[in-house]
């Protein structure tokens, strides 16, 4: 039934010539940033047709046997060139696939890896079955061709807390939350890579769709005091010094908690709220704009709920 | 012929104007909603939005028509939703400005509709990209089945700007379309403002209004006056309350 939705919505999402004509090539182009440590750079935008839906960032990791991906892109035409190019790089085939979240720009191409071990944590997994066919029916409209044949895959193995082998690489395995009810952060021993998810955004707006701010915070500051050198964010450039991307994004959550909150105190619509002054410091930050407009979106219904007194009392 | 069109009465049929927008429903809405009043599309009525619907069970819409003068009422239409018109609005002594919240079923125009005393329509307006379903989704309260405990609960704030009070009132309401399950058609129906017994502005709201209808009007007032929100579901349940204005925090 969703299937037959989807190829509905795909095929006329399709049918702009100008769209058409346009060629949906993934170009991947991994960086090393650690001894067998590798990073696959999302563009720092929206999902939109330009960009295919790449707009998060992931890890490739070579194994004894196997290579290991942290995340794997937004579609299935996405992991079967990553499936290709991790394959070049590391000389293995992929093995593993671990999700970090919910969210389709960073797992839906799992469907690529058919004979890789995809895991997540169990909450994560409860999460994808909720909503997976709600966010695969988003990226269907939004990316149309892009995204044909591309199934959510619900992680058959489960991730705990802790340090792990994986394919004679030491993993540490540290579930969370804030971004989303379930954040999965993995450091890389060998490298002291910490591979945040989107726990942390870098010079790029943090997004909100699922996020808890108050809990978000927290969590941060325990990624701050965790042992770890560099830092991949979930979207953004690489931290080589593992705080500076951390500090930003609590920074620009705590910001947006009070304006939101100040907004509703002033009276503001939902338009207005959306519209507000982003401060300077936060010039550097791509998509601010953007998902200023989303976060209103997200919070302001409650926010309004919970600021405003009864007034039939 | 030409004689007959320059002696003609300025409310008699003038010609629909082609739509800017190209919309599918346009000349049905139009001779629904004006009949034949003479209608121009007019950049005066600003339509404040998002251009995508982050949301589409909750889509923020500002329309600001104090640009124009004498306004006797605003309406708020999604051409392509099942239930167009959103809301109808007659600021009788508030500023011709209102937001409002409102269910996307699918890409659709949105526009708003400003009626002036000299019986013209004033029409501007976006296509809004939506997922579909917002108004063939049931609503969360309903999900969560709590609705029935905080029905017809009403909040508000009102802020003073200058000699005008901003005020955002938010009501609890499922907001049912009837186009889900077995649910019927239940919505607030009727909403006026009075600053002590006189009728600022009124407003004639339909389903497709978001669940929890939150409202944002503009009104003249000074610090300490209270504001009174009166209205009616259409189960004909009461819905009042009275907020003090407020200096600016
Ligand atoms: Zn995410």
């Amino acid at each position: 039934m969703r299937l037959t939705r989807r190829t509905l919505l795909g095929g006329m999402a399709a049918l702009p010539v100008a769209v058409r004509a346009q060629s949906l090539d993934y170009r991947i182009e991994p960086v090393e940033v650690g001894d067998g440590l590798w990073i696959v750079r999302g563009a720092d935008a929206p999902i939109e047709r330009g960009n295919g839906g790449a707009i998060a960032n992931l890890a490739i990791l070579a194994g004894d046997e196997a290579a290991i991906l942290i995340d794997c892109g937004p579609s299935l035409r996405y992991g079967r060139v990553l499936d290709a190019v991790a394959r070049k790089l590391t000389g293995k085939p992929v093995g593993h696939v671990f999700l970090t979240h919910l969210h389709p720009d960073h797992g839906f191409a799992a469907g690529a890896f058919a004979n890789a071990e995809v895991a997540g944590t169990a909450e994560v997994r409860r999460e994808l079955q909720a909503t997976a066919a709600g966010y695969a029916d988003g990226m269907y409209r939004l990316l149309g061709d892009w995204m044909r044949g591309t199934e959510p895959v619900v992680p058959a193995a489960t991730v705990t807390a802790g340090e792990r082998l994986v394919a004679g690489r030491r993993l540490v395995f540290a579930p969370m939350a804030g971004h989303s009810p379930a954040d999965l952060v993995v450091t890389d021993v060998a490298t002291g890579t910490m591979i945040a998810g989107d726990l942390v955004f870098h010079d790029r707006a943090p997004s909100t769709p699922d996020a808890d701010l108050a809990t978000w915070r927290k969590t941060l500051g325990t990624l701050a005091a965790m042992s770890h050198k560099g830092l991949l964010p979930g979207h953004g450039p690489f931290d080589p010094g593992g705080q500076a991307a951390i500090a930003q994004t609590l920074d620009w959550i705590d910001w947006l908690e009070s304006s939101l909150r100040g907004s509703v105190a002033a009276g503001l619509d939902m338009v207005a709220a959306g519209e507000v002054a982003i401060p300077a410091r936060f010039d550097g930050l791509k998509a601010a704009r953007y998902e200023l407009q989303r976060s209103v979106s997200h919070f302001y219904p409650r926010l309004e709920a919970e600021l405003f007194p009864r007034a039939d009392q | 012929m030409l004689a007959i069109f320059m002696f003609a009465p300025v409310a008699m049929a003038a010609a629909l104007p082609a739509d800017p927008l190209g919309s599918p429903m346009w000349a049905d809405h139009a001779r629904v909603l004006f009949a034949d009043a003479p209608v121009e599309f007019d950049r005066r009525v600003v339509v404040d939005m998002p251009m995508l619907a982050e949301n589409q069970r909750v889509f923020p819409v500002a329309i600001d028509a104090s640009a124009l003068p004498d306004v006797k009422r605003i309406v708020l239409l999604a051409d392509l939703n099942p239930i167009p018109v959103a809301i109808d609005y007659a600021p009788t002594g508030a500023a011709p400005v209102v937001s409002v919240r409102i269910k996307l079923d699918q890409r659709t125009p949105v526009r708003a509709a400003v009626l002036t005393g000299d019986g013209r329509w004033h029409i501007n307006g976006a296509w809004i990209d939506a997922a579909g379903g917002g108004c063939s989704a049931p609503p969360v309260s309903r999900v969560k089945g709590d609705w029935a405990e905080h029905l017809g609960e009403v909040r508000a704030r009102a802020v003073l700007v200058g000699a005008e009070a901003r005020l955002r009132v938010a009501i609890r309401h499922p907001m049912d379309t009837g186009l889900v399950g077995n649910t019927p058609l239940y919505h607030v129906e009727e909403l006026s403002v009075w600053r002590g017994e006189t009728r600022l502005g009124s407003m004639k709201l339909w389903a497709s209004v978001a669940e929890d209808p939150a409202i944002g009007l503009i009104l003249p007032a000074a610090a300490g006056d209270t504001l009174t929100i009166r209205g009616r579901d259409t189960n004909g349940r009461e819905i009042e309350g009275r907020v003090a204005v407020q200096a600016a925090p």
